[in-house]
């Protein structure tokens, strides 16, 4: 009996791969276990490798498993490419249809079962994916009847015929893997769950629930990988509360829409990945310059350019802190759960309303795209704070005067009036401006309506700036991080206190404006920093050494290759880490 | 009563004296008055160039945005409040060059606002640089040898894009052009109008005078129908684009709005936005 395993299932790409994984994972959430899927996906529709890995649990689980118990192979290639993950005592079950060959090296069980043929015999091929289904759960030790509920949602519609003869294929793919097993126990099966009812999303579904609990009417937006789920998601749901969602020509009309509706007077916002966020800059600075509320969503992706469009990454965080010409207070959030992602696009929009001016929420595809068993999204902690904006009538104006819209005040933040309100026409303009928002170039006026919009942000308070989970004060290791690192991170600073190091993590949830003044004592007393991120060039450790300093404990560990950190990436990398400082005559004495 | 006094505010255009924006200015703010609008009522969203300046001398809402985005801005902003009258303007630049992708879209979303070209056929604000409206052969500080490329066609671009009314003026024809723009206003769809403004510093060619011996008012061709797509399609190949009035409208294209699925009866700017407990349980259930 195990507690935990991971299984994947892999094919070719629009043969249903997807669908398999997401049937068997919705009835085992069902059951009350916890789930972690992740999709091995490229930009083809029809053709090239595809799979699907899924984590079972009984406890939360984060992140992608290190290795693999159960591989069921569509094709050679799926059993080729993906082998050298499993376990020893892992099993490969594979369609008879392709005459699989179980590689020379590899020392886990193999399974043929005839997943075409039995699906065949039933009426169509298509429903080989059942039998699989059926065969792992023979596996597992999962009674087929956990999958009444969703196939009967997915093939009601079609008729009750078709429901039952879906569910005979999930039977016969069980009987048959039962009788291949004959009297040998399966060393996987799994602990019974809780059977408690939980949420299974991807982040962008809480993104985008985030988002209409939050207030928004209208969503502008082009399609892009890995965020396009945010605007089909919405255009669902936003006509129950009286709005829509617009797809745009472009990424530059999606922003300045989004900043367009937001000056008119309603919550409205775009998401995008970096190429659409490199076309959105010179709007987000417009957001800055007339204090307009804007929030953008950047599910980060692989760079630049087109990069890697299907793969993990987290290279836009430098674009993001500084992007767009001149200086504009921005503030950048960076959720690293699915629950995170939920309560912080709804803070998204109040912070955008309370310091008038453009948030970015930045994603990353593992976290906008990972599927996962969610805590109970908490509706109480749902608040609206609209800021300044004035919602009682205006005084009556005499002269034609406009209302001072960039009245300088002392927190910077002006009251803010909406089209259509009587008494409060003003101008707005991303020329500078004076507080009636006329355009001006005088020095004097210049330097104050600056002043005036930096100042804003130096009362930003966010609950919990930075996650920490420091059991030590004084760390042999700080591991730091941020965005959809944390599960591995997590998994990873287990296996090092069970090593025998000690090790802080924290993971950085505000990145701009920066939280130094919390990371700071964890960062003092840390002998060593190694400092996560899926990119090439260690862009949040420059932020930390340039914000916090301690330059010379800073590391970096950093993957770039288009897949997310495992746990052991961190747990040996950071090891490796350590012997390479110990090597360095100053490195010595700290350790 | 409102006056399109009410419509002026204290700040001095810095146009050159002659430029033909003036009249464009006061054109809009005798059709908002003859509409009975209110300065509350009416938002101007304007692009950059010496056109964009515009929202800055009306006294109303107004948003002075980037090169070439006044239009998706307007319509965001008409999408958060569909009571307001929206007006988008901006140069010929603005809004065939930079804006192009937008302009089109924006007469294939045919959303109810306003979109106003202040058409010069040049690049003002950055000193005389060739436009996409500028005609081919057409000497500028960017064209030493004359322009190579063919130039835009306003009229039959809108129409062939979906706009469902599209209409022509002149700067210096104070009436129509005011009749115009108060058609556009109640036109209950995208309009484009656009508009000849002379730009007397760095045209030397497109003048008032070349103006008046080449347009043709649409109203004095007999029996012209702006309903008549094709006639209107016509009419504008034989003028060479170079017509004023009304060249097509089409009353019965529902707006964009009409067609939002489950769109609020009321303007969405006016709505609590505080989200309904049960309809968040629903949807959570729906993740299980
Ligand atoms: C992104 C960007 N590129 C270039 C400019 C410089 N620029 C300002 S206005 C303009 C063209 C103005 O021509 P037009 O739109 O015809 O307006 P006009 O001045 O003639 O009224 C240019 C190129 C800018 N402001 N922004
Ligand atoms: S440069 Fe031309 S367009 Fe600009 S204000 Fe002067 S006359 Fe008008
Ligand atoms: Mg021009």
């Amino acid at each position: 009996m195990v507690n935990q395993l991971s299984w994947k299932v892999g094919g070719q790409q629009g043969e249903g791969i997807e669908s398999t994984g997401e049937i068997f994972s919705i009835a085992l959430n069902r059951l009350g276990y916890y789930l972690y899927g992740y999709r091995h996906f490229s930009s083809r529709i029809k053709g090239g490798h595809t799979n699907n890995k899924i984590r079972v649990s009984t406890t939360p689980v984060r992140t992608i498993a290190d290795d693999l118990d159960i591989l069921v192979a569509f094709d050679q290639e799926t059993i080729d490419l993906n082998c050298g993950e499993l376990h020893e005592n892992g099993i490969i079950i594979a369609d008879a249809k392709f005459k699989p060959v179980k590689p020379d090296h590899v020392q886990a069980d193999f399974y043929v079962v005839p997943f075409t043929e039995i699906a065949s015999e039933l009426g169509t091929s298509l429903m080989k994916n059942m039998v699989a289904v059926g065969a792992s759960c023979a596996v597992i030790n999962v009674e087929v009847a956990a999958f009444t509920g969703v196939v009967e949602e997915i093939f009601g519609r079609k008729g009750e015929a078709v429901v039952q003869k879906n569910m005979e294929a999930i039977q016969q793919g069980y009987d048959y893997m039962l009788s291949q097993l004959g009297d040998k126990v399966s060393p996987l099966q799994l602990d019974e769950a809780d059977g408690r009812q939980r949420m299974f999303m991807i982040g962008n579904d809480a993104i985008a629930l985030g988002a209409l609990t939050g207030g928004v009417r209208l969503m502008a937006a082009y399609p892009i990988t890995p965020a396009s789920e945010i605007m089909e998601y919405l255009i669902e749901k936003l006509p129950k509360v009286g709005g829509t969602v617009i797809q745009t020509e472009d990424e530059i009309a999606a922003a300045t829409m989004a900043i367009g509706a937001n000056y008119g007077g309603i919550r409205s916002f775009t998401a995008s990945a970096g190429p659409g966020l490199s076309l959105m800059m010179e709007a987000i600075g417009l957001s800055g310059m007339t204090e307009t509320p804007l929030v953008v969503v950047d599910t980060q992706r692989g760079g630049p350019s087109t990069g890697l469009p299907t793969k993990q990454e987290q290279s836009d965080l430098m674009a993001m802190i500084y992007g767009t010409h001149g200086e504009i207070p921005k503030i950048v959030l960076a959720p690293s759960t699915v629950e995170e992602a939920f309560y912080d696009t709804i803070e998204a929009f109040n912070l955008a309303e309370e310091y008038q001016c453009p948030v970015i929420l930045l994603s990353d595809l593992q976290l906008s795209l990972g599927k996962q068993t969610v805590e109970p999204l908490d509706f109480s902690q749902v608040e609206i704070r609209r800021g300044k904006l004035v919602q009682e009538e205006l005084p009556e104006r005499e002269d034609k005067s406009y209302f001072k819209r960039y009245e300088v005040t002392e927190d910077g933040i002006s009251p803010r009036v909406i089209p259509g309100m009587k008494n409060g026409v003003h101008h707005v303009t991303g020329v500078e401006h004076d507080e009636t928002g006329k355009p001006s170039e005088s020095p004097a006026n210049r330097q104050a309506q600056m002043d005036k919009r930096m100042r804003k942000l130096d009362r930003l308070q966010l609950n919990m700036p930075v996650y920490t989970n420091a059991k030590h004060e004084e760390a042999d290791l700080l591991l730091v991080g941020f965005g959809s690192t944390r599960g591995a991170i997590e998994e990873a600073v287990e296996r090092l206190e069970k090593d025998g190091v000690k090790v802080n993590h924290a993971h950085v949830r505000l990145v701009h404006p920066f939280p130094a003044e919390e990371l700071l004592p964890l960062v003092e007393s840390a002998k060593n920093i190694a400092i996560v991120e899926n990119n090439a060039t260690g862009q949040l450790a420059n932020i930390v050494k340039m914000n916090v300093g301690h330059a010379h404990k800073i590391k970096s560990l950093l993957k770039y290759d288009g897949n997310p950190f495992q746990p052991h990436h961190i747990h040996e990398g950071s090891k490796e880490l350590f012997e390479l400082y110990y090597s360095l005559p100053s490195g010595k004495e700290s350790l | 009563m409102v006056t399109f006094k009410d419509f002026r505010n204290d700040v001095k255009p810095n146009w050159c004296p002659g430029c033909g924006d003036f009249s464009v200015q006061a054109a809009i703010q005798r059709a908002v008055a003859n509409l009975d609008l209110t300065p509350e009522q009416l938002a101007v969203i304007s692009g950059i160039g010496c056109s964009g300046r515009i929202s800055g001398y009306i006294r109303s809402y107004g948003l002075h945005s980037i090169h070439g985005r006044s239009l998706p801005i307007a319509q965001g902003v008409k999408m958060a409040n569909k009571d307001l009258t929206v007006i988008a303007s901006g140069g010929d630049g603005d809004g065939f060059a930079i804006g192009m992708g937008h302009t089109v879209h924006a007469m294939r979303r045919n959303m109810d606002i306003t979109y106003i070209i202040m058409d010069n056929q040049i690049y003002g604000l950055t000193k005389g640089q060739t436009s996409p409206r500028s005609a081919q052969g057409f000497v500028t500080k960017s064209t030493p040898k004359g322009a190579i490329e063919g130039s835009v066609s306003p009229m039959e671009l809108a129409i062939t894009s979906g706009a469902s009314f599209v209409a022509q003026s002149f700067s210096t024809d104070l009436k129509d052009l005011t009749a115009i723009i108060e058609a556009g206003i109640q036109h209950k769809g995208f309009s484009v109008i656009n508009v000849f403004s002379p730009c007397v510093t760095y045209n030397k060619v497109n003048t008032y005078d070349w103006f008046k011996e080449n347009l043709t008012k649409l109203s004095t061709i007999e029996d012209y129908d702006p309903t008549n797509r094709e006639q209107a399609m016509n009419t504008l190949m034989q003028h060479n684009g170079l017509v004023t009035g009304i060249v097509y409208q089409d009353k019965d294209r529902p707006s964009y709005q009409d067609l939002i699925h489950g769109y609020a009866e009321e303007p969405l700017a006016s709505q609590d936005l505080q989200f309904n407990e049960d309809t968040f349980n629903e949807l959570v259930k729906e993740f299980m």
